[in-house]
């Protein structure tokens, strides 16, 4: 095994980590100013997926289908947290389960009833299309895929920025640390709670685009994701957004990392289909061992409060 | 549980018995198949409700028991029907396709998985819990998914149910009947357990834990044993769904069942004796009428599904009995 | 003791079959249970089908059909089959798409009397010692297209293919396949998870093996993601695999990133003769959408079911076996027969994605195996 081929599934790791990260940053926002349990998230992101494609196919333009992509989950976000899950904040996370996984079905088969059964297509625009020679150890990358590191690394940033600077960032923090205190405040809690859902929805709408372009853009695309975004909040703490980045990164590393080594790990003992089978048998296992450990020494989380 | 939840219990469960009495009557046969997945699916959802609604343990991983009951019962009969021992050396094992040696084993293995998990997810709370739980389930279904022995993601066929004294189980109204009982006899066991001590303890460790160690209690031991108690129970109901369908596979295991088990007990009605029974057969019945009604019939599945938690609070069983609230 | 009753048992079902005869010409409709997966992902093969078998039978008053959908769901599978041999007493199921419910359903459907006609899953499992006298596959053994990859593979002259594919049954069956007929070097072999949608590490491995070329059987979504994120990686490698990936309904998802890529198929739009060009132009002109290749399976597989019902009542199970073993029908793909165990012989073809106007499609380059059965035909006892 080369250092470059090393380095560059460290990338990978890291891409796939920063793509997480926008699946939960939304999901413990969420989480830690309403106290709500969202499975339909991951519906959001297919929006997305599915917004950008038809956008971009029709227009020609990726940028234009990336914009809309952000609006339309946005807007799909705040509709739905203003006829559905508004009424459901004070009641129990069962409520909320039972709702949102009936959201999961309403937009699944909706988006199937609205774009046909085919996946649809999308592409990467033309400026990131192919690789790049990075001049150390003679890496050669997909453009694209740094991009959306970048992309990843800014977003993060400004979520950063938004909360600690800004206004709204102010009643973001007020909201997750007393939920009773910033309505007595006077602050206008339903207008914070959709506009901290229109953004997290945003995110995820966002994610979905971007992946869209080097995946299949399908109904169901959002589950997976979905489960791997809810194990990254709860190895990250949940409602922290610094665990949120941290924790993405690691289970991206993880997991492809994991698909990486563990045929290589086993080659030493066994012939290469045996090894290969047996090694991604166990790195799908990775995550989930990795996640049930860490909770095992840190019940609350990396950077979650103890409950 | 509220003073009149053995009374709904009792016509509930009369409704289903005279249900598939009628399809048998009729002669409709795929009635008696939907009154037997009804029943199982909601001794499944007997079991979660244990943990969830009366421990306030709310488990996202009971896929993995349901699955593990159903590849214990479809592992032992597949070997006994293919007459080749499960192992040979240090001692010789047999598999079988006698219900009342699978269920026994079906329920140790159940238990161990479940001691071994709870063990670990409750030293968790709230979300955290949830989201262990259903780690360890996905580390399960993708063991079951990827190793070869029995099928992999094709699953197992065992072609023939496993064998009743008595019964002629690849019938349905006798097969129905066995599950029936099962479906009785697992409300039967909660509702006496949630009035029992052990139930109060229980009940007591989810609302107070402090409280309850000052008294002497572990609230820890007392929800282990009730999670262990719930995932046997979930178990068995998987055994029997593997001879229902006389076939097993890693789907039993994915996320989505055990969404779905916990779908029953909450639309029906958490800590509610016959919850989960009005769940499962309301939600089978909603998937069977909006099925022939509609291809998108999941989009309606899921309207329905909204219309009833903003507007049943305490689940449906709430609606039939105004009274009652919750816990 | 029983002999008595027995013997008086055959006498009254000859005679009532001896009473029945003259009545054959006016037989009650041949019942047709169709379980295919209509909702949720993996819907689009089987509407194919669907489609492609209600285009065959077209208004036909003697074949009476009932369609529902498994949602993918093996135990659903298995409940409508129960539903649909105990309630409504079909004689004849089919259109399960995926191999998993297919093993679900069809082993107890054939034991109970009723005939399988299978328009797409082929698992290994009913090919050879566990083939069924009731059972027809009317698509192909599923290591069929990939053993003709590997047999493509040596007269394209390449020697050391890097090959993946997802880790469960079929990827394993992919892979074997491959390799029973490919003779040169393996640069790799990997497993992915199943429904991996990111090929990054994988690719990643690819560039840096020597391989000289890459062979993958990843179904459905998996397939688009991989050959969108091969694209972009700008390795300049033939990547070879079985049309399941590179099939009309996909192609339009994967875009341009398909263009030239060689891929096995026992069918093609293009496929000269007679039966095809009218399937083509009557599905286009249907549907307003061109066949795939699940649309031309679930076609054939109504052909089939009309040529038997020519000769024979279904309710004559032996005389009614014959006939489908027969195989007289014009098949889409030409030639077509079945082997001893119901599986097909024909030629499986190379073809080329190339574009025609601004719609991506499929065009043959060569054949690669002729008159093709499967490896375990031999163990089957019937």
């Amino acid at each position: 095994m080369s250092a470059s081929l090393f380095i560059e599934q460290l990338l990978n790791g890291l891409q796939f980590g920063v793509m997480l990260f926008l699946m939960s940053a939304g999901l413990t926002l969420v989480f830690g100013v309403m106290g709500l349990i969202n499975l339909a998230h991951g519906s959001l992101y297919m929006v997305g997926a599915f917004v950008a494609a038809a956008v971009a196919g029709w227009s020609g333009s990726f940028w234009l289908g990336l914009a809309a992509s952000l609006a339309a989950a946005a807007l799909a976000g705040a509709l739905v947290e203003m006829v559905v899950l508004r009424r459901l904040y004070r009641r129990d996370h069962l409520d909320q389960v039972l709702a949102t996984f009936a959201l999961i079905l309403m937009f699944s088969e909706g988006t199937r009833w609205l774009f046909g059964a085919f996946p649809l297509y999308l592409d990467v625009p033309d400026v990131l299309a192919g690789s790049v020679h990075l001049p150390v150890l003679d890496i050669v990358y997909s453009r694209y895929r740094l991009a959306i590191i970048l992309c990843g690394f800014v977003v993060a940033a400004g979520l950063y920025l938004l909360i600690a600077r800004t206004r709204l960032g102010i009643r973001i923090r007020a909201g997750q640390s007393d939920r009773q205190m910033i309505g007595a405040l006077g602050v206008d809690i339903s207008t914070l709670y959709t506009l901290v859902f229109a953004l997290g929805a945003a995110l995820a709408g966002l994610a979905g685009a971007l992946v869209g372009a080097i995946q299949s853009v399908e109904v169901g695309m959002g589950e997976p994701v979905l489960i791997l975004a809810f194990v990254v909040i709860v190895i990250g703490g949940i409602g922290s957004i610094k665990g949120a980045l941290i924790g993405a990164i690691i289970v991206g590393l993880t997991d492809t990392m994991g698909r990486f080594m563990l045929p290589v790990f086993f080659r030493q003992f066994m012939d290469n289909a045996a090894a290969s089978s047996v090694g991604s048998a166990l790195a799908s296992m990775l995550i989930y061992i990795l996640m049930a450990a860490i909770l095992i020494i840190r019940p609350s989380g990396l950077f979650g409060k103890p409950a | 549980m509220n003073g009149r939840d053995p009374f709904i219990a009792f016509i509930c469960l009369l409704l289903l018995a005279s249900v598939a009495l009628l399809a048998l009557w009729l002669d409709e046969p795929y009635i008696i198949t939907l009154a037997t997945k009804v029943s199982i699916l909601a001794m499944a959802g007997v079991g979660l409700n244990l943990a969830l609604g009366h421990g306030g343990l709310v488990s996202f991983g009971h896929a993995a028991f349901f699955g593990i009951g159903g590849y214990v019962a479809g592992i032992l009969a597949s070997h006994a029907l293919n007459y080749e021992p499960i192992m040979q050396s240090p001692w010789l094992i047999e598999g079988t396709t006698r219900m009342l040696i699978i269920w026994p084993i079906a329920a140790l293995v159940c238990a161990a998985f479940a001691w071994l998990i709870g063990a670990l997810s409750l030293r968790t709370s709230g979300v955290y819990f949830i989201m262990i739980t259903l780690a360890f389930a996905q580390m399960i279904y993708y063991f079951a998914i990827s190793w070869p022995g029995y099928g992999g993601e094709d699953g197992l066929s065992v072609y023939l149910r496993s064998t009743f004294p008595g019964m002629n189980t690849m019938n349905g109204i006798h097969f129905f009947a066995i599950c029936f009982v099962w479906l009785m006899l697992a409300m039967g066991l909660c509702s006496r357990l949630v009035q029992s001590r052990f139930g109060l303890a229980l009940q007591a460790a989810r609302q107070n834990p402090v409280r309850v160690s000052t008294l002497g209690i572990s609230p820890y031991k007392v929800q282990l044993t009730a999670f262990v108690m719930s995932g046997v129970i979930t178990g068995i109901a998987g055994a029997l769904y593997t001879d229902l369908n006389r076939f097993v596979s890693p789907s039993v295991l994915g996320w989505h069942t055990s969404g779905e088990i916990m779908v029953f007990v909450i639309l029906g009605g958490v800590a509610r004796l016959a919850g989960p029974l009005i769940g499962a057969a309301v939600f089978i019945i909603l998937e069977q009428t909006l099925g022939s009604w509609s291809e998108n019939w999941q989009f309606w599945l899921g309207a329905v599904l909204i219309v009833m938690v903003l507007h049943a609070r305490g689940g449906i069983i709430s609606l039939l009995d105004r009274r009652a609230s919750r816990g | 003791m029983f002999k008595p009753s027995v013997c008086a048992l055959s006498v009254s079902i000859a005679s009532i079959l001896a009473a029945s005869l003259p009545a054959v010409a006016a037989a009650d409709p041949v019942k047709v249970g169709m379980i295919t997966t209509l909702s949720g992902g993996g819907s689009s093969l089987g509407i194919d089908v669907r489609d492609g078998f209600l285009l065959a039978i077209g208004e036909n008053p003697d074949v009476e059909l009932i369609i529902e959908d498994d949602q993918r769901k093996p135990d659903v599978a298995v409940q409508i089959a129960d539903k649909m041999i105990q309630s409504e007493k079909v004689d004849v199921l089919t259109g399960i798409i995926f191999s998993n419910l297919a093993m679900a359903v069809i082993p107890a459907a054939v034991n109970q009397g009723r005939f399988y006609l299978s328009p797409n899953a082929g698992p290994s499992a009913l090919a050879g010692k566990g083939c069924h006298e009731n059972y027809f596959n009317v698509a192909w053994q599923n290591d069929n297209l990939h053993e003709a990859a590997g047999s493509y593979a040596n007269s394209a002259g390449l020697q050391n293919s890097f090959i993946l594919a997802p880790n469960y049954p079929a990827g394993k069956d992919a892979l074997t396949g491959y390799k029973r007929f490919y003779e040169g070097e393996l640069a790799g072999e990997l497993y992915t998870k199943l429904g991996q949608t990111d090929y990054a590490a994988e690719i990643a491995q690819i560039r840096a093996s020597d391989a000289d070329s890459v062979f993958f059987f990843l179904p459905g979504g998996m397939g688009i993601s991989f050959m969108k994120q091969w694209d972009q990686s700008e390795i300049d490698l033939p990547v070879i695999g079985p049309a399941f990936s590179f099939d009309q309904g996909i192609l339009g998802a994967v875009g341009d990133a398909a263009l030239g890529v060689k891929n096995t198929s026992q069918w093609s739009k293009d496929l000269d003769n007679e039966a095809n060009k009218t399937f083509v132009a009557e599905f286009e002109a249907s549907y307003g959408r061109l066949p795939s290749l699940y649309a031309s399976q679930g076609y054939d597989t109504g052909k089939l079911l009309l040529s038997a019902m020519g000769k024979a009542d279904v309710k004559d199970m032996d005389a009614f076996r014959s006939a489908l073993e027969e195989a007289d029908f014009a098949s889409t793909r030409g030639d077509f027969a079945f082997d001893n165990s119901h599986h097909p012989i024909q030629d499986i073809y190379v073809r080329e994605v190339v574009s025609e106007g601004d719609v991506l499609t499929n065009r043959i380059v060569s054949t690669a195996l002729e008159q093709h059965s499967n490896v375990y035909a031999d163990e089957c006892k019937m």
